[in-house]
């Protein structure tokens, strides 16, 4: 039994519930419960870094599409000062975004260290 | 002296492959495949559970992609062990059906990307591809389908989805020519593709940012077209980081969306920036931080930079490799196949077949299956004009290369219903009107030449409409089942929560048609030898082995039963003649019974007619005589020589061979033979008969030669002989000859 990120019970997002108007792009969305679970899987199957960005997308899950797509820009070339990355990071860890937070920590300064950051 | 080279070699000149390019290797471009002087050589040093330096850096000297890889990329528990042994042995184990692929997956994963490329630089032709079949991640080979058209028009999009489904492609990626096209394009294509078959992935490749904002809104069902690069300046270049590239790979699965990423060796010597290394070391860090990042997979084998790879010494050799990396690495490999690398047929078949046969994810990380022309990634390597042919290598190898045959009639019914549906959800939703001239064109289209009557605004505004309004794919799916789409509406909609399930974030997944996830979780490639890994099921063997082509005996009986005609009867028996000027025309037991047209596709009929007036020019007479006892030409000669009151006779199979023959002469003799029966008109056969006549006659004939042409003549026609034959043999039986007459 699967829920989507609502909390609807899969089985329950029918076409007619669509025609309706019942269902929600929440209700297709994946829960982030279930991403933890594909992490194991992917665990069990030999693959550490692929479980690893199913708990860094499981940490997104509760985020809306465009800030999902600004922290996304925030993290190309060129965009974003040290402080920024760092408090971006900071920002995370609030939210419980921990390996998120570190991502962002690690960029803030890799990127110094080699001039990525914005000038 | 002409300063003109020779005939051999201008005539040499002129063919396709000399329009490709051939580069002489030069390691300070990146021109070289393997084993730049530049490449590091393989290293690691860990401290306190810390990567200090590898491949031949300090840490302090790591750019972002070294840093990136040491932090994520390596399991450190087993790096010293795994980077101790020796490389040649490591590449003997990658092809021994007796280690296991697990162990080979968990060495490398503490193997340094210089570790790697070393190892697999080792291996030859022959042996990747065995370790291809015993690497690679799904058991089930599949493959993937670009569609696309000039005008981003949507109903030819949908009718083309649908046939690359029909044709049993399980991937479609498209794109646009026009960027804001993008929506329209990732609708029509999901809802052409649902038409054809449940448990299509479909993606729009466009800019990154773009493409996961389309796959949030649920039009697209998983992304490529996330690029990697070898060195920090190329990356950069393409605006992203490793941690960019990583957090958006975790974006993608945080709306359940698969994604893979592109990399390709040559990319960073065609943009100048390779810093001296070979390709296929670029490339192993690449694959590298493919892993690092997360991903599941990789789509390489060069891509757009496979021609850069195939102009040097074992480039082609080397994207192979690159591919077996991304499975060594335990990721589902895309493999390449993709952009069209040479202008030579023969070429581009030799860079494809050992992986085709080989079997990998997705064969071809994009099968051009619409027109070349249409293709807006660039013309790929195999092409719709390819579709038959690869169905047939398929067949020829026993091989699944994830494609299968599909019949003409259940194509043209998936177009239209393609169409139909993409027209009513247009219109539903309020993203345009279609007219049913465009919709008709769309159907009966080769491409989109054949579609004057598209509207080009149509799609940039039905997208605007779409960005405007918010449309996702649950509107899309109330629109199919408002107006009778409830099949697709369906379809369309497991698509939505295999994302809720997320079972196809796994590594390698697709579906299948009754939607089960096949993954390196579901469907694990195990190999050991022969007898193991995949084997076609019975039902897809058929598949593979049953092309629409194929002709039985009874197929090629059918066949000649509707060149029927009444102008040749048999009118009783046939005696010996002792008139001078009598020439028989033995014909084969068939003759006026069940093969009518000759190889050449004139009737028996008419080539009786011309041996006849040939006869007669020369003031002989000629007597058609079906002998019915042999199918054997020489025997059907000599029976007829010996019938024959001038001892010369024509010899004449009903589907056209034909010589002729003297009664004194022994069975395999004959004074002519016209053996290439689909090169005999009318013609050859009246020169036959005058020849013929000359024989009686004691003149000298003009021996006529075979016409020869460069056409393959035996593969053309040599199984319809087999069939004519057996027809022949059934018909031949210990009736005594009989006389025949042809009408006038």
């Amino acid at each position: 039994m699967t829920q989507g990120f609502s909390g609807k019970n899969s089985n329950d997002v029918t076409v007619a519930a669509i025609r309706q108007g019942d269902i929600t792009i929440d209700d297709v969305r994946i829960h982030p419960e279930t991403l933890e679970h594909q992490a194991q899987v992917a665990e069990q199957h030999g693959n550490p870094q692929l479980a690893a960005n199913f708990r860094r997308a499981a940490e997104l899950t509760s985020m809306a599409d465009d800030e999902v797509l600004a922290l996304y820009d925030a993290l190309r070339p060129g965009r974003s000062s040290q402080e920024q990355l760092v408090a971006h990071a900071e920002s995370l860890e609030a939210r419980g975004a921990v390996r998120n937070a570190e991502l962002f920590r690690q960029a803030a300064s890799a990127y110094a260290r080699r001039g990525l950051t914005a000038k | 002296m002409s300063e003109q080279p020779i005939g051999r070699f201008r005539f040499m000149d002129q063919q396709n492959v000399n329009l490709d390019g051939f580069a002489t290797p030069d390691a300070e471009l990146g021109l070289i495949a393997f084993d730049s002087p530049h490449d590091p050589t393989p290293s690691i040093s860990i401290h306190n559970g810390e990567v200090v330096s590898m491949d031949g850096k300090t840490i302090d000297e790591f750019d972002t992609i070294d840093e990136f890889i040491a932090l994520h990329g390596l399991d450190l528990s087993i790096a010293e062990e795994a980077m101790a042994i020796d490389s040649l042995q490591f590449a003997r184990e990658l092809v021994d059906p007796n280690v296991a692929r697990a162990r080979i997956v968990k060495l490398a994963s503490g193997m340094t990307p210089a570790k790697l490329a070393e190892v697999l630089a080792k291996l030859s032709a022959a042996e990747l591809v065995i370790a291809m079949t015993k690497l690679r991640a799904r058991r089930t080979p599949s493959n993937q389908a670009h569609v696309t058209n000039r005008s981003d028009d949507p109903l030819l999009l949908a009718a083309d989805a649908a046939t690359a489904a029909a044709f049993g492609f399980r991937e479609i990626e498209t794109t646009v020519p026009v960027a804001g096209d993008a929506p329209s394009n990732a609708i029509a294509v999901s809802i052409g593709a649902a038409v054809a078959s449940p448990g299509m992935l479909v993606q729009c490749s466009v800019e990154e940012a773009a493409e996961l904002a389309m796959g949030m809104r649920g039009l697209v069902s998983y992304a490529e077209t996330v690029s990697l690069y070898g060195t920090e300046q190329i990356f950069v270049d393409g605006d992203d980081t490793p941690w960019s590239k990583a957090f958006l790979t975790s974006a993608y699965a945080s709306r359940g969306i698969k994604m893979r990423v592109t990399s390709g060796g040559g990319a960073e010597a065609l943009m100048g920036g390779a810093q001296k290394c070979s390709m296929f070391y670029l490339e192993a860090r690449c694959v590298s931080l493919a892993r690092a990042i997360g991903s599941q997979g990789v789509q390489n084998g060069g891509i757009d930079s496979a021609s850069v790879a195939g102009s040097v010494p074992g480039g082609v050799r080397s994207l192979m490799a690159e591919n077996l990396m991304v499975m060594v690495r335990n990721l589902e490999a895309c493999t390449g196949n993709d952009a069209l690398m040479s202008e030579s047929d023969v070429r581009r078949t030799s860079r494809t077949h050992p992986i085709f046969i080989a079997g990998s994810d997705f064969i071809c990380s994009g099968f051009g299956s619409i027109q070349r022309y249409d293709n807006m990634f660039g013309p790929s390597q195999w092409n719709s004009e390819d579709i038959d042919d690869f169905l047939a290598m398929q067949r020829d190898w026993g091989v699944d290369g994830g494609l299968r045959t599909a019949q003409e009639p259940d194509v043209a019914a998936a177009r239209r219903r393609a169409t139909e549906a993409v027209t009513a959800v247009y219109k539903w939703l309020g993203l345009g009107d279609f007219t049913s001239a465009w919709a008709e064109q769309a159907i009966d289209a080769a491409g989109s030449k054949d579609v004057p009557d598209a509207d080009l605004m149509l799609p940039l505004s039905a997208s605007r409409t779409i960005l405007d309004t918010n449309v996702t794919m649950l509107d899309v799916i109330a629109a199919l089942a408002e107006t009778g789409f409830d099949v697709e509406a369906e379809r369309c909609l497991d698509m939505l929560k295999a994302r809720v399930a997320g079972d196809y974030l796994q590594t390698a997944a697709i579906f299948d048609e009754e939607m089960n996830v096949l993954s390196l979780v579901t469907d694990p490639n195990i190999y050991s030898g022969p007898g193991t890994g995949y084997r076609p099921s019975e039902k897809r063997q058929k598949e593979i082995d049953t092309i629409r082509q194929q002709k039985s005996v009874s197929d090629i009986r059918n066949e000649q039963a509707t060149y029927r005609t009444e102008d040749l009867v048999a009118t009783g028996n046939a005696d010996v003649s002792h008139d001078p000027r009598d020439v028989v025309i033995g014909v084969s037991p068939a003759t006026g019974r069940e093969i009518w047209q000759t190889l050449s596709g004139i009737s028996v009929s008419d080539a009786l007619r011309e041996l006849l007036a040939g006869l007669e020019e020369e003031g002989c007479v000629g007597r058609i005589v079906r002998i019915n006892d042999t199918v054997d030409l020489g025997m059907l000669g000599l029976q007829a020589a010996r019938m024959s009151g001038s001892g010369i006779s024509i010899g004449l199979q009903a589907k056209g061979t034909a010589l002729i023959h003297r009664r004194d002469l022994a069975p395999l003799a004959n004074l002519e033979l016209y053996s290439v029966a689909p090169t005999l008109d009318k013609e050859l056969y009246r020169l036959m008969g005058i020849n013929a006549g000359r024989h009686a006659k004691g003149a000298t004939p003009e021996p006529m030669r075979n016409p020869y042409s460069d056409e393959a003549i035996e593969a053309r026609y040599h199984t319809r002989v087999v069939g004519l034959v057996a027809i022949e043999r059934e018909c031949s039986s210990d009736t005594a000859p009989e006389a025949m007459e042809v009408t006038r």
